[in-house]
């Protein structure tokens, strides 16, 4: 009764949940050398997006930032939350330091090589 | 013919959940829709001495898009290439494929009271901002009490 009690009186205890984001639609490629991912992320500045790697986990996270007129009214909306997030796990053959990545006109490209020890190799057959 | 803009999108499922719905109830929408989904997503807003539309389309070039406002009609209009690789080509494989790709065209109608002379559009960060002023006679006036 009494942990009862305790647990209703203290919410700041929860872990902070992150803020509702939309899921961006993504393109995931992969091809010998890598994979290749794309991601739309319209009015997302560069200063604004949040791309990391911690642990197996590859995020990117960005802000939307409009030039609203000031007082403005919405009256339609089909983007209705500010920012984006989406998190994909990598697998071991990649290599998670090696990750580029540009933004132009909305559109993030992310280039996940693989590891050196995975890249294709051709086995000789030797004749005996 | 339109793809879910956000994909596993509480908002896409439910509007999926309205248009079936729709078959079952005689619902009329609006003629030309202004419906939610499909590319690119529409935002509108209004103040009082102007409409704004932001039309988030990233990976367009922003020369190819066709902007249109006839008889009060603003269409968006263009096309966005696929970054995909082509179906033939064997070395690839394409795991997830959720983005939108070909021709587009999305029509929002306009309030009366705009002055087509005074539309702009500007593209940023992949968002075409369409804005339009009202009509002089339209905006909102102090009157003097004398």
């Amino acid at each position: 009764m009494n942990t009862l009690t305790r647990t209703a009186d203290t919410p700041a205890a929860a872990p902070t949940r992150p803020e509702a984001a939309l899921l961006p639609p993504v393109d995931v490629i992969e091809d010998a050398t890598g994979i290749t991912l794309y991601a739309d992320l319209p009015g997302v500045p560069r200063d604004k997006l949040n791309l990391r790697v911690e642990g197996d986990q590859l995020t990117l996270e960005g802000e939307i930032e409009l030039a609203v007129t000031q007082g403005m009214e919405s009256t339609h909306a089909e983007v209705t939350l500010p920012r984006y997030r989406r998190a994909f796990t990598l697998s071991k053959e990649l290599d998670a330091t090696q990750v580029s990545a540009e933004l132009s006109q909305g559109v993030l490209r992310v280039r996940i090589p693989k590891a050196a020890h995975a890249q294709p190799r051709r086995i000789e057959v030797r004749v005996a | 013919m339109y793809r879910s803009l956000f994909p596993r999108d509480l908002f896409a499922e439910l509007d999926r959940l309205q248009r079936d719905m729709s078959g079952v109830f005689d619902y009329s929408p609006a003629i030309r829709g202004l419906g939610r989904g499909g590319y690119p997503g529409l935002n509108v807003g209004s103040t009082p001495t102007g409409i704004e539309v932001f039309a988030f389309a990233p990976g367009v070039e922003p020369a190819s898009v066709e902007v249109h406002l006839d008889r009060g009609v603003l269409t968006i209009a263009g096309e966005r290439k696929a970054a995909t690789p082509a179906a033939s080509d064997e070395k690839t494989t394409l795991h997830l494929n959720e983005r939108f790709a070909g021709r587009f065209r999305r029509v929002v109608s306009m309030p009366d009271d705009i002055d087509p002379a005074t539309v702009q559009a500007e593209f940023r960060d992949g968002v075409l901002r369409v804005s339009a002023q009202r009509k002089a006679a339209a905006q909102p006036r102090r009157i003097d009490v004398q």
